[in-house]
């Protein structure tokens, strides 16, 4: 466990370096790729299920948390539907305008291993352990198990409709089956060899089939082959050897011309159906690129129109451009690497000096340590008190932790899974803690998409279905329902931020519809709706002398928004009429707090996982020709000229792998890093490669 | 046999022929093998691995040749000398030269466009259309340009399927440009990513069915690139297994298989089509310049740096030597010229048939073929005078401060007739060993090495202090040393009754029987060189060179001085079978012969301007049987021949005007010939001959210094006469400075 380092950064600012936040990202197991609606599905180990924006910079648009015991092995979108179904053997279907579980049934087949959708969007395939493809009506608001179709001995691992929907291929135990549907029959059986050697008495696994429209099968197994079948006749046509260990994941594009495949060696490897002779149609697959962007298995390859996605056991999910499919390159189409959810899982209260951190299946309550004395900038200061860990609060039930709040005091502690929410009271006497849980909660807080504290710890807001939030006043007797905030108009999707106004008037609120609400708290009503713009808030904060609202969205514009004038600011419009700099549009990964310094109202606190920013808006903004990145440069200046040469974005890029930064009431910073060396160090180790020279 | 008066120098044979990739004829049921070797294209037989004949002709360097597409039994070469010349290779006849009239690089063929030849001319790739006329010699007159900015190294231009399109890449750009649209497609690369690797085109080859380009890269990479008639769209895959750059690439005729070979000296083959699955064939001696497979793809023909081809797994050695360290040496037993050959290897070369024998492998370590490792090389090797001991010096960290070496001796074993490892003395100095010599008695043999740490050691078959038993193994017998200073050189007089070790400006006389230091000889200034005694009636003479340009003969019966002349020998060599010794003087740039007797200081035999180069290795090679010539100035070759080693010494020919061709062979051997008849005193003779003379033990190749010399001056003279268009596109060419080319032949692959 790191312990605090209590350093002066930056000249101004005394920070706690917190590496003891021992955040573990889930492995990523499934990808499912909506090109109507450009979102991409993830399945994670634990069982969450997220969705990303493609066209959004890839923001992670909804989270649904998973749940203990519930390994989801196959995801499919029909239509804006999305299901999912895992070995506890039900296929679950997703509400996912209230981000969560919509219903699960059993398929009776034992395990599932794969689900997929016909493009018809009229049915739903599983394989399952006990060798049945079974067939899913859907309808409107359910789905019906119609038939099976013939069964086979082993087990169903992977399967693949043809476009049309009258066939599946159907990847098994050392063959590939191919089904009619309309009559249930196999029409061909390919076998599929087994490796050469000691592994000859290893079972071959079709881990991946793809059928496509000209009645090509192609496979992806254990042996480390992608094998090109012709279904007609039920042939090989061409194996490509693509690895030594197995090919994991298939996928191939809209239109039918690259296909890419996932391998355990962390490869991605792309094959392109060519001319082999230019302007002629006899056209071959052909391997092509290499992309070597994962450490550990790759599980899920998914090609979309601009890029392969791809995730694996190292938990990340890459995002690759094909740059000869775009056509301006631009900051939207480079290389991004996605290693932390894009929501806060730290939450600080300020006047204590507590820490909460969420954990899937817990929480744990740290106090920030001490130091002493005073250093130069940029060196680190004697500890004179440790930070302590106070307390680890253990979910109860099964789900996981959706969200979880401190109150800014540090006497209120909350959070929330899918089905149940739950307050504690936390005493705190010198060395004693204890917390008691409020027994009796209003009805209307039994879960939330997201929770917030007023600043004086008096309220809580509690975002709930229908993009209502519900408020509640805390007291020492309990907690109890003060009123529902609606919006006026608008969608009911689920909120995932909310932001109260330290003098407690003002509570905003932000949907995955990209929608800003303002309400009043003392009316209890909607004060205003600030224009939609067409990226997603990813954090967004009241200031709190002037009240206005600082947005921060994920194509990294940024708006300030006066709330009580109902209007951006001028500050905003200039930004927008200027521009921002280029290095700082380009940056991929969104802002995740907006923080305000009480000592300095001019400043705005921003950070993103690579750096930390002061945005000074009584300086000049950058334009294109300035240099951004300038404090090496004003520290060589004299006291004159760096005022000639600043401009308002004031870029720290000390800290790295950044999940949260909070400035506390003494004019201290909190970062809170989980540096990813870390997280690879406690993945299992992965395959043994040799490498050159070693 | 035709009657010749003079002495000349003839170019013996083992130049380079690596310089371009060789081709092999595609009929007949032993193909032959063509490579370029010089100023000629040498045709050799894969059957019998024998080289067969020489096509002469071009007066500069030939840069390139490529088999007729209409008739498979013609070959076109080019040259620098600014002419394409059309052989029947199989009976070695001249059919046409098409003048073109500036330097060429490079040729090119494609059977899809008849009559037309595609030349490297500077920068520029230009088309040819040869004229078709009866006449032995015709202009070419029309040249259109393809494309400029070719990369001058010619395996970075290949064409593709049917010669539909040629595509070249110089530096980071690969070009596609096709005939029939008259368009180019060009797609670069980065000059380093991330993670290093550097994108340097080195090598290009096209599919020859499929619109495949393999191109080689700096990093060791082979990109397969396809679909590249789109700007866009075009893709390529990567496969990386060298880990140096990849020198070169080649399809197989039918497209199964990619080969390609870099500095590894590892052959790889490639399936084509399966992504990266290959099959390498190792060890194959120096570092792979060049590929090619024949048409019917049963023989691959690989070039290696140290001038070794192998053709489907035959070995097929030319005399090698881009790093010859050791003197050269004649082995007593098989008159075979001992010098360095593949790495960690001592070669046997024989003189008589100029092919390679066989390779000693001396080091005894597997070699890594990889840029930049200090490895074992055989730096000195002797034989004793009956060829029944070798003794070698191999060392390791030249450059850098801790030395390794070891002295080995081998002992001729009569059963498996080779040398066999007797001894091997880890340490037998505690410094680098500058010298070595056998004693020349017949009896006892003694090896003596002097070092730089001050010393010199005889070595015996000693004899085993705790069993009294005469053993075979070889040890210490004396440690000796003059005042500390550092030895130069040593040797043996005829009779092994006197050593002379020379001690920086002292030659020291030991008397080897009693290990007394009989007398010392100075004569200040300088440090000496060599060292060698008188032979026969001469035994009494020692002659000594120094470093401040001074060739001593010193009476060992008076101990004093008997001449001395002031003349700078860069190497004093004494026949074994006469009085005669031969001295090579560098002087302005040039380098003279001089043979004399010890006894008179007037030289029997003067020869000017040998070649251009400073000759710092040199045999006298005994004759199978003695010569009558009672020619005065010939007669000292009667007994002996001697062969000496030049190195080029392109540094210093000025940029603008290319090297002659006997330049530009990094290395060839020269022998002196002797004619038979005829008689001159003069000791400045004539040495341009009108006759070209087969020698009694064939001599195959002969050229003069004196016609290369005029054949340089020809290049630039000869410019047809152009249209005004044609001169347009020609003035780049002209203009260009060719100095590159003495790079491009200079570097070292």
């Amino acid at each position: 466990m790191m312990s605090t380092d209590l350093r002066s950064a930056m000249g101004e600012f005394k920070v706690h370096r917190v590496r003891f936040f021992d955040y573990m990202p889930s492995g990523i197991r499934a990808l499912a790729f909506n090109q109507d609606t450009e979102r991409m599905a993830v399945a994670r180990m634990d069982g969450s299920v997220e969705v990303f924006h493609c066209s959004d910079r890839f923001f992670q648009e909804k989270i649904i948390p998973g749940r203990e015991q519930c390994g989801i092995e196959g995801l499919s979108w029909v239509g804006e539907r999305l299901f999912s179904a895992g070995l506890n053997g039900g296929i679950t279907e997703y509400d996912l305008t209230n981000q969560k579980v919509k219903y699960t049934i059993d398929a009776y087949g034992g395990p599932i291993w794969t689900i997929t959708g016909n493009q018809q969007g009229t049915h739903l395939a599983v394989g399952c352990e006990d060798g049945t493809v079974k067939l899913f009506e859907v309808n409107e608001d359910q789905i019906q198990f119609e038939r099976n179709l013939d069964r086979q001995k082993s087990r169903i691992i992977s399967l693949s409709w043809h476009p049309s929907g009258s066939k599946i291929a159907a990847g098994m135990m050392d063959m590939i089956q191919v089904f009619n549907v309309e009559t249930g029959h196999s029409i061909h059986r390919m076998l599929a060899d087994r490796g050469a050697g000691t592994s000859r008495s290893k079972e071959c696994v079709v881990w991946s089939v793809v059928y496509l429209s000209d009645g090509t099968i192609i496979t992806g197994d254990s042996v480390g082959m992608v094998k090109l079948w012709d279904d007609q006749t039920g042939t090989l046509i061409k194996s490509h050897n693509v690895t030594k260990c197995d090919v994991l994941a298939l996928s191939v594009s809209q239109n039918e011309d690259s296909l890419v495949a996932g391998t355990s060696e962390g490869i991605v490897v792309q094959f392109q159906f060519v001319s082999m002779v230019l302007e002629k149609d006899d056209k071959e697959w052909v391997r092509t690129r290499t992309f070597r962007n994962h450490t550990h298995d790759i599980r899920a390859v998914a090609e979309i129109t601009t890029a392969v996605v791809s995730g694996g056991m190292d938990a990340q999910l890459v995002v690759r451009p094909l740059l000869d499919k775009i056509e301006v390159r631009s900051a939207a189409s480079a290389l991004r690497k996605i290693h932390f959810p894009h929501r806060r899982l730290v939450s600080c209260a300020r006047k204590s000096g507590l820490m909460l951190f969420q954990y899937p299946g817990h929480l744990e309550l740290w106090r920030l340590g001490e130091s002493e004395g005073k250093g130069t900038p940029g060196s680190s200061l004697f500890v004179k008190r440790n930070p302590e860990k106070l307390l680890q609060l253990k979910v109860k039930g099964e789900d996981h932790i959706r969200c979880s709040a401190v109150s800014p005091c540090g006497g209120w502690i909350v959070y929330s899974t899918a089905s149940t929410l739950r307050l504690y009271r936390l005493h705190c006497d010198n060395n004693n803690i204890s917390i008691t849980k409020i027994s009796k909660l209003p009805k209307v807080l039994s879960s939330a998409n997201q929770l917030c504290f007023s600043s004086d710890s008096s309220h809580l807001f509690s975002a709930s279905a229908q993009s209502s939030v519900h408020i509640a006043s805390l007291s020492q007797s309990g907690c109890k329902f003060v009123g529902t905030l609606k919006p006026k108009s608008g969608s009911h999707q689920a909120i995932h931020l909310l932001a109260a106004s330290e003098d407690g008037k003002w509570l905003a609120s932000a949907n995955s519809d990209h929608e800003v609400h303002i309400y009043n708290l003392q009316t209890q009503k909607a004060h205003c709706t600030v224009p939609v713009y067409s990226s997603a808030v990813t954090a967004m904060g009241i200031h709190p002398a002037t009240n206005c609202l600082f947005m921060m969205h994920a194509d990294q514009q940024m708006f300030e928004y006066s709330i009580e004038q109902k209007q951006y600011t001028d500050w905003s419009r200039t930004v927008q009429r200027k521009g921002l700099h280029r290095f700082w549009v380009e940056r991929d990964t969104p802002c995740l707090n907006v923080m305000f310094n009480p000592q300095n109202p001019s400043h705005v606190i921003l950070h993103d996982m690579y750096m930390l920013c002061i945005i000074d808006q009584s300086l000049p903004l950058p334009d294109d020709k300035t240099q951004f990145y300038n404090q090496l440069t004003l520290k060589s200046l004299t006291e004159e000229q760096r005022k000639s040469q600043s401009h308002a974005f004031k870029v720290c890029k000390t800290f790295k792998d950044i999940l949260c930064v909070e400035l506390m009431p003494d004019q201290s910073l909190v970062v809170v890093e989980r540096p990813l060396e870390d997280i690879a160090t406690q993945l299992p180790a992965p395959i043994k490669q040799k490498k050159f020279a070693t | 046999m035709v009657e010749e008066s003079d002495v000349r120098v003839v170019r013996f044979g083992g130049s380079k022929i690596n310089f371009r990739p060789p081709i092999i004829s595609t009929d007949s049921r032993y193909p032959f093998v063509l490579c370029t070797s010089g100023d000629s294209v040498k045709v050799y037989s894969t059957r019998t691995e024998e080289w067969l004949h020489s096509l002469q002709g071009h007066t500069n360097q030939v840069t390139g040749i490529a088999l007729n597409p209409a008739n498979h039994l013609q070959v076109y070469s080019c040259s620098a000398d600014g002419t394409v010349k059309l052989w029947d290779f199989i009976d070695g006849i001249l059919i046409k030269t098409f003048i073109i009239g500036y330097p060429l690089f490079a040729i090119y063929v494609s059977e899809k466009h008849e009559g037309i030849v595609f030349l490297h001319i500077g920068f520029q790739l230009v088309a040819v259309h040869l004229p078709k006329s009866a006449e032995q010699e015709v202009e070419a007159k029309e040249l259109s340009a393809v494309s400029s900015h070719i990369s001058p190294n010619p395996s970075c231009t290949a064409f593709g399927r049917e010669g539909q399109y040629i595509a070249f890449a110089r530096n980071l750009q690969l070009n596609v440009y096709f005939f029939r649209k008259q368009k180019t497609y060009s797609f670069s690369l980065k000059a380093t990513d991330k993670k290093g690797a550097k994108n340097a085109f080195t090598c290009i080859a096209c599919h020859p069915t499929d619109d495949c380009i393999a191109t080689g890269h700096e990093d060791g990479k082979i990109r397969l690139w396809r679909n590249f008639i789109h700007k866009k769209e075009y893709t390529y895959s990567t496969q990386h297994w060298h880990h140096n750059a990849v020198n070169t690439l080649c399809f197989t005729p039918e497209g199964t298989n990619l080969l390609s070979g870099g500095i590894e000296s590892v052959l790889v083959q490639w399936q084509y089509g399966t992504g990266n699955r290959k099959e390498f064939l190792p060890r194959l001696g120096g570092s792979i310049l060049h590929v090619s497979a024949s048409s019917d793809g049963q023989l691959f023909c690989t070039s290696h740096s140290d001038n070794i081809n192998v053709y489907f797994f035959r070995f097929f050695l030319m005399l090698s030597g881009d790093a010859v360290l050791t003197d050269l040496m004649i082995d007593p037993r098989s008159k075979a010229l001992v010098l360095n050959g593949k790495p960690g290897h001592l070669q046997f070369y024989s003189l008589l048939r100029d092919k390679h024998l066989y390779n000693l492998d001396i080091v005894q370590q597997e070699y890594i073929y990889e840029a930049g490792l200090d490895q074992f090389e055989v730096v000195k090797a002797a034989f004793d005078i009956k060829g029944y001991w070798l003794a070698t010096v191999e060392e390791r960290g030249q450059k850098s401060s801790d030395l390794e070496f070891f002295l080995k001796l081998w002992s001729y074993d009569e059963r498996t007739q080779s040398f066999v490892l007797n001894t091997t003395i880890t340490a037998a100095h505690t410094d680098r060993i500058i010298s070595m010599c056998f004693s020349s008695s017949e009896e006892t043999t003694m090896l003596v090495t002097i070092a730089e740490d001050g010393q010199f050691k005889a070595w015996c078959q000693g004899v085993d202090a705790d069993t009294q038993q005469d053993q075979n193994f070889w040890s210490c017998d004396f440690v000796g040393s003059y005042h500390n200073l550092k030895p130069t050189n040593c040797s043996f007089s005829a009779d092994s009754s006197l050593l002379a070790v020379s001690f920086q400006e002292v030659i020291t006389i030991w008397s080897p029987d009693t290990w007394e230091l009989l007398t010392t000889l100075c004569q200040p200034p300088g440090v000496i060189r060599d060292l060698c005694f008188g032979r026969l009636s001469c035994s009494k003479y020692l002659i000594s060179t120094t470093t401040r340009n001074l060739l001593c003969c010193w009476n060992l019966l008076t101990c004093a001085l008997e001449w001395s002349t002031s003349v700078e020998v860069s190497k004093l060599q004494s026949d074994p079978l006469s009085e005669n010794v031969a001295a090579f003087s560098y002087q302005s740039k040039h380098t003279d012969l001089f043979v004399f007797k010890p006894n008179e200081p007037r030289p029997l035999f003067t020869h000017k301007n040998v070649c251009s180069e400073k000759i710092h290795r040199a045999v006298f090679v005994p004759r199978e049987e003695p010569l009558n010539n009672c020619d005065e100035s010939s007669q000292w070759l009667n007994r002996s021949q001697l062969y000496f080693l030049t190195q080029n010494m392109l540094l210093h020919t000025p940029a603008h005007v290319l090297p002659p061709a006997s330049v530009l062979c990094s290395m060839f051997v020269s022998s002196l010939l002797i004619s038979n008849t005829g008689e001159m005193e003069s000791s400045e003779q004539e040495m341009n001959s009108e006759k070209e003379e087969e020698d009694s033990e064939g001599e195959m190749e002969a050229c003069d210094s004196q016609q290369e010399l005029r054949a340089q001056g020809s290049v630039d003279e000869v410019t047809p006469k152009l249209s005004k268009a044609q001169e347009r596109e020609l003035k780049r060419v002209r203009k260009t400075d060719f100095s590159w080319m003495a790079g491009l032949i200079d570097s070292k692959p």
